[in-house]
């Protein structure tokens, strides 16, 4: 053991090593570290984040998917309704059509038939006094014995 | 072997362990030692210094992983056993961490290697590993101690410290003096085991592979063996170091 000025210098040489360690080198590098640390830490809460956003998103999706098939179930429901409401009212509205379509046919019926007898009567009337002028060979007064011609039209 | 002239082992071995020296007695300074040391300490802190020019927060290179790694190694280390504020400890920690590996792991180089290229330049003593030096450990284990002393009585003060040396073990005034003695004890015996073990570690390591050199053909075999439990002394002295100056650091702020 020969214990010299070398330890003298060594010891220099250590104190400066770990005065130039302590400013220039350790500093910047666990600086670095730690800044690095810090990003990673925000990148996994943030991936942790979009996780939940994510799940959120997927609950309100079901939930809409949910409303807008109650939505068209109603709107299926309402169409049938419309459908049915409108097929009984063109029944009715057919109904009505064909009772009045019914009713003037008879009143056209009747008129005709009114009228066809009225004719057959007055051709009665002229018929029977043609036939009773041919019997009696002889002109008849027809004004003097109309009164018996209009009771038999009116037998008629 | 050293060229030409015969040599025993006894005197190869003792050639081998020469030192480098200028200067006589107190006044001599180990060249080698000191040459070896500042260049390793110079790669350290160079090659650190480099990622921490250009030390990114983004995704790091390759470099500046295998440094934080070692950086961030060091931090736990300090952060498991030191539990205060103080912005010297852990660059402390590094240093003598990477440096004491670096100069260690020169045991790794074949032993005649460094000293036969110097040779080629009329250098006939070179010893390349500055741990195997005393002087070199003595001045580590010295700088922690100065540490130790004024850290405590930084936060101590000079009465918390004194009071620190003498009222304990034994609580009685009495035995003031004899807790004096063995607190000097306990504390003295921090630097010197401090470098002692370093010392004894790599200077045994380093005759043995000098032992080994000297047997001939068989020595490939037995040296790959010793090189190979290096891997194990190596690093391990170095932490060793590392973490007892940190335990010891964190003592001196220990406030009873």
């Amino acid at each position: 053991m020969n214990l010299n000025m070398t330890l003298i210098g060594e010891l220099i040489a250590f104190i400066v090593f770990v005065i130039f360690c302590m400013k220039y080198v350790w500093p910047p590098i666990i600086g670095a570290i730690e800044a690095r640390q810090a990003v990673i830490a925000d990148g996994l809460a943030a991936s942790d984040r979009a996780a939940k956003d994510l799940e959120l998103a997927q609950e309100k999706a079901t939930a809409q998917l949910k409303d807008a098939k109650a939505q068209a179930a109603g709107i299926v429901e309402a169409a049938k309704k419309r459908e049915a409401q409108i097929i009984e009212e063109a029944a009715v509205k057919a109904q009505a059509e064909k009772e009045k379509i019914l009713a003037s046919g008879h009143a056209e019926i009747d008129t005709e038939r009114n009228q066809a007898r009225e004719e057959l009567r007055q051709q009665v009337a002229v018929l029977s006094v043609a036939g009773a002028e041919k019997i009696l060979e002889r002109s008849i007064d027809a004004a003097a014995h109309s009164d018996i011609l209009d009771k038999l039209v009116a037998e008629l | 072997m050293a060229s030409g002239a015969e040599i025993t082992s006894q005197e190869y071995i003792k050639h081998h362990l020469q030192n480098l020296t200028v200067g006589e007695g107190f006044w001599a300074l180990h060249i080698d030692t000191l040459g070896w040391s500042i260049f390793l300490g110079l790669v350290f802190i160079l090659s650190f210094r480099a990622v921490a020019k250009k030390a990114t927060t983004g995704v790091p290179g390759k470099w500046q992983c295998a440094v934080e790694m070692i950086v961030e190694f060091v931090d736990d280390s300090v952060k498991s056993t030191f539990h205060g504020k103080n912005p010297v400890i852990a660059p402390l920690a590094l240093t003598i961490f990477v440096w004491v590996l670096l100069m260690n792991a020169m045991d790794w180089v074949p032993v005649d290697l460094i000293p036969r290229i110097f040779e080629l330049f009329g250098v006939h003593y070179m010893k390349a590993v500055p741990t195997t030096d005393p002087n070199m450990t003595f001045a580590l284990a010295l700088g922690v101690f100065v540490l130790i002393i004024y850290y405590s009585i930084k936060v101590k003060g000079v009465g918390g410290f004194i009071k620190e040396l003498t009222t304990q073990p034994f609580g009685h005034w009495s035995l003031y003096p004899v807790n004096f003695i063995l607190e000097m004890v306990t504390l003295l015996a921090r630097p010197l085991s401090l470098a002692l073990r370093l010392f004894g570690n790599l200077y045994a390591g380093e005759l043995i592979f000098l032992l080994i050199a000297t047997i001939g053909l068989f020595q490939l075999p037995v040296h790959f063996l010793w090189a190979a439990f290096h891997l194990l002394v190596i690093p391990l002295q170095a932490f060793i170091f590392m973490m007892l100056t940190i335990l010891y650091l964190s003592l001196a702020h220990e406030d009873h």
